[in-house]
């Protein structure tokens, strides 16, 4: 397989660095300061292949707590506020559209 | 219920143990993720969406009672207090913590349970009708079969790297259940012209992004042979099998690509070395697996005994259920009761821990200790005694397991989708959901008679659309979801493919497209017992296509 650093990135929008966290495969989100965050608010945004690329570097280098590590769209507000920029990651983000069956 | 023996359990506890070491190495960093992935995917464990989802295996579908309590243990102390049914008789735990997985292994191995074959381009858990064993027009127990082939097909060294994932279906009855023309090797036990039993050998089916209705390559095969033949057609298989191209690694490719014929020589030059040889079935080893099945001592019973009789008669709402959801069994005065996962909004094949133990209880009480899963995603009582049955309905209907529409339009099923899944282009839960309420009507529901929907969120079709009655396909365009629709599939004897109606339909139409369509059909059929199936099939797809594009 294709190593996400080996595929040229193509980057038409502002984009953050999410992957799975490794011992519960909870969705983060790459920091600026290099670290991994569960807050979409608190990801490194970056609008170029370069600047992703470096993102993505660091991320994929850090095998033991994340898993999967990928370039994702984001939509920025005006008021520079992160939204999930498709439909998959909006339920990454927030979680499934549905009602879970087992809440108690 | 087949009794495990030391072997099965030996086998089982040591692989429990070997996982919690692999995954402490990798949660140590001694294994990388490239190194870790094939071992946990050998052992059911995929990343989801949102969390680690482990898939255990159900061989042909038949659980304990103490099974599903552990599995309810397991939805409730390490997941989200639910478990999801599959369409191959399998259940999916969607939250499970990679750090809880050991224990949650252990848990599940002390109850015979794993996740063994359950991913992976290996033979996948063999699945068969969920009324094996009882029902009336099977000719024997499919089970004993599907037994062998898995005491044979676990960790098979030859068959553990396959080009591509593999699965195997067996029926024995008259009309299929276990849809074995869309498996990659599908068996019908039958009787030939000179009354002999053997099995009908079908080869090449399958859905997914190239969807073909298997193959016969052998009409009859004597049951000595079975195992043999099946080695031969996994190596043939495993030889000529692409590698190169993950889309076109699958064995129904090669077999389209070869021709059934050619194959079927491929398969028999394999075979005829070796059809003699230790892997011929001795009946000795067939009476011993047969003989860790374990049937109930039925009592001697008549049917429609009074007290069934009399609910019948005195109450319209269990004669409705009793119609639509209770099956004959082979024992007089027995009866095989269908489960139905699908109440009203639920999600198709989910169940709560609450209602696994509650199952799980109804089993002891009324059912021998036995439960089945079937891949319409039910789940089945299979030995209820019909003076029980007012007391069984007034129990699921307490749990929502009653809703009374087995086989009929609000019977879906559909895969996770994008609600969980990371193949998935769109949801089908929340578009089955809304299906549900749109046929909440029972009267209208049975007044359509049989109707299948699946529902599959990607190409992979996990929910079997190619064979819905009317299917329905999630297709992503320009950051939108769409789904493409095709009516006239069907899984069983007769299978074929559905024909696609026209271009895809918006998320948001999907439903008024679906009540077009069964508003087409109430106008075009006949007369009211001709089934959705027949009328696509007299009138063709254009009066269907008019009905639903004419507006849009």
């Amino acid at each position: 397989m294709t190593s996400p650093l080996q595929q040229k990135l193509r980057i038409t929008g502002p984009v953050v660095v999410t992957a799975n966290r490794l011992d519960d495969g909870a969705v983060i989100y790459r920091t600026s300061g290099g670290e991994w965050s569960r807050r979409l608010e608190q990801a490194a945004v970056v609008t170029t292949a370069a600047a992703a690329t470096t993102l993505l570097a660091g991320a994929t280098a850090d095998d033991i707590t994340a898993v999967g590590a990928y370039v994702a769209p984001v939509q920025q507000d005006a008021d520079g506020a992160l939204r999930p920029g498709n439909l998959r990651e909006a339920i990454r983000h927030a979680g499934p559209t549905i009602a879970l069956p087992g809440v108690i | 219920m087949y009794l495990y023996d030391d072997l099965d359990r030996t086998l089982v506890t040591e692989r429990a143990a070997e996982f919690r070491d692999q995954v402490a190495r990798r949660l140590s960093g001694e294994l990388t993720e490239d190194e870790f992935k094939p071992l946990r995917l050998m052992n059911g464990i995929y990343l989801q969406l949102h969390a680690y989802m482990l898939r255990i295996a159900i061989p042909y579908g038949a659980l304990s009672s103490d099974q599903m309590r552990t599995l309810a243990h397991v939805a409730r102390r390490y997941d989200r207090n639910y478990g999801h049914f599959t369409t191959r008789q399998n259940i999916q735990f969607n939250w499970i913590k990679l750090a809880e997985l050991p224990d949650a292994m252990d848990e599940l191995a002390r109850a015979g349970l794993h996740g063994m074959q359950t991913s992976g381009n290996c033979v996948r858990n063999i699945t068969t009708d969920q009324w094996a064993g009882v029902a009336p027009d099977e000719i024997e127990d499919p089970r004993v079969w599907a037994e062998i082939l898995r005491q044979h097909l676990t960790l098979h060294p030859e068959f553990s790297f396959l080009p591509r994932k593999f699965k195997i279906a067996v029926t024995a009855a008259a009309h299929d259940r276990a849809a074995i023309r869309v498996h990659d090797i599908g068996l019908r036990l039958h009787r030939n012209g000179a009354g002999e039993v053997g099995f009908e050998v079908v080869v090449g089916g399958g859905l997914g992004r190239t969807p073909f209705i298997g193959k016969t390559i052998k009409p009859f095969l004597p049951k000595r042979d079975v195992l043999s033949y099946v080695e031969a057609v996994l190596r043939t298989y495993n030889q000529f099998g692409r590698r190169d191209n993950i889309y076109k690694a699958r064995i129904k490719i090669l077999v389209h690509d070869l021709g059934a014929e050619a194959f079927a020589k491929e398969v028999d030059a394999e075979w005829q070395p070796i059809k003699d040889g230790p892997l011929a079935l001795d009946p000795a080893v067939v009476a011993t697996v047969a003989g860790h099945f374990r049937y109930p001592s039925y009592e001697s019973l008549s049917d429609n005994p009074p007290e069934l009789a009399k609910a019948r008669a005195s109450d319209r709402r269990f004669a409705t259920w009793f119609a639509n959801s209770v099956t004959n069994h082979k024992a007089p005065g027995y009866a095989i009761v269908t489960l139905s996962l699908k109440p009203e909004g639920g999600p198709p094949g989910d169940a709560t821990a609450e209602q696994m133990d509650a199952i799980a209880d109804l089993a002891d009480r009324y059912s021998f200790g036995e439960i089945r899963v079937g891949h319409e995603q039910n789940l089945v009582l299979p030995h209820v005694a019909q003076r029980d049955l007012p007391a069984v309905w007034r129990a699921l209907e307490a749990l929502g397991l009653a809703t009374p529409n087995v086989g009929l339009v609000s019977d879906i099923i559909a895969c996770p989708g994008l609600d969980y899944c990371s193949l998935a282009n769109t949801r089908s839960i929340p578009v089955a959901q809304e299906l549900t309420r749109r046929f909440r009507d029972l009267d209208l529901a049975q007044s359509l008679g049989r109707l299948h929907i699946n529902i599959s969120g990607c190409i992979n079709a996990c929910g079997h659309h190619h064979v819905g009655h009317i299917g329905l396909l999630g297709v992503e365009k320009n950051g939108e979801e769409f789904f493409q629709v095709t009516i006239g599939g069907q899984a069983d004897e007769n299978a074929v493919l559905g024909t696609l109606i026209g271009p895809a339909v918006p998320y948001a139409q999907v439903a008024d497209v679906v009540e077009d369509i069964v508003e087409a059909y109430l106008e075009l059929r006949t007369r009211p017992d001709e089934i959705f199936l027949d009328t696509v099939k007299r009138v063709g797809v254009e009066p269907f296509r008019e009905r639903v594009y004419a507006t849009r």
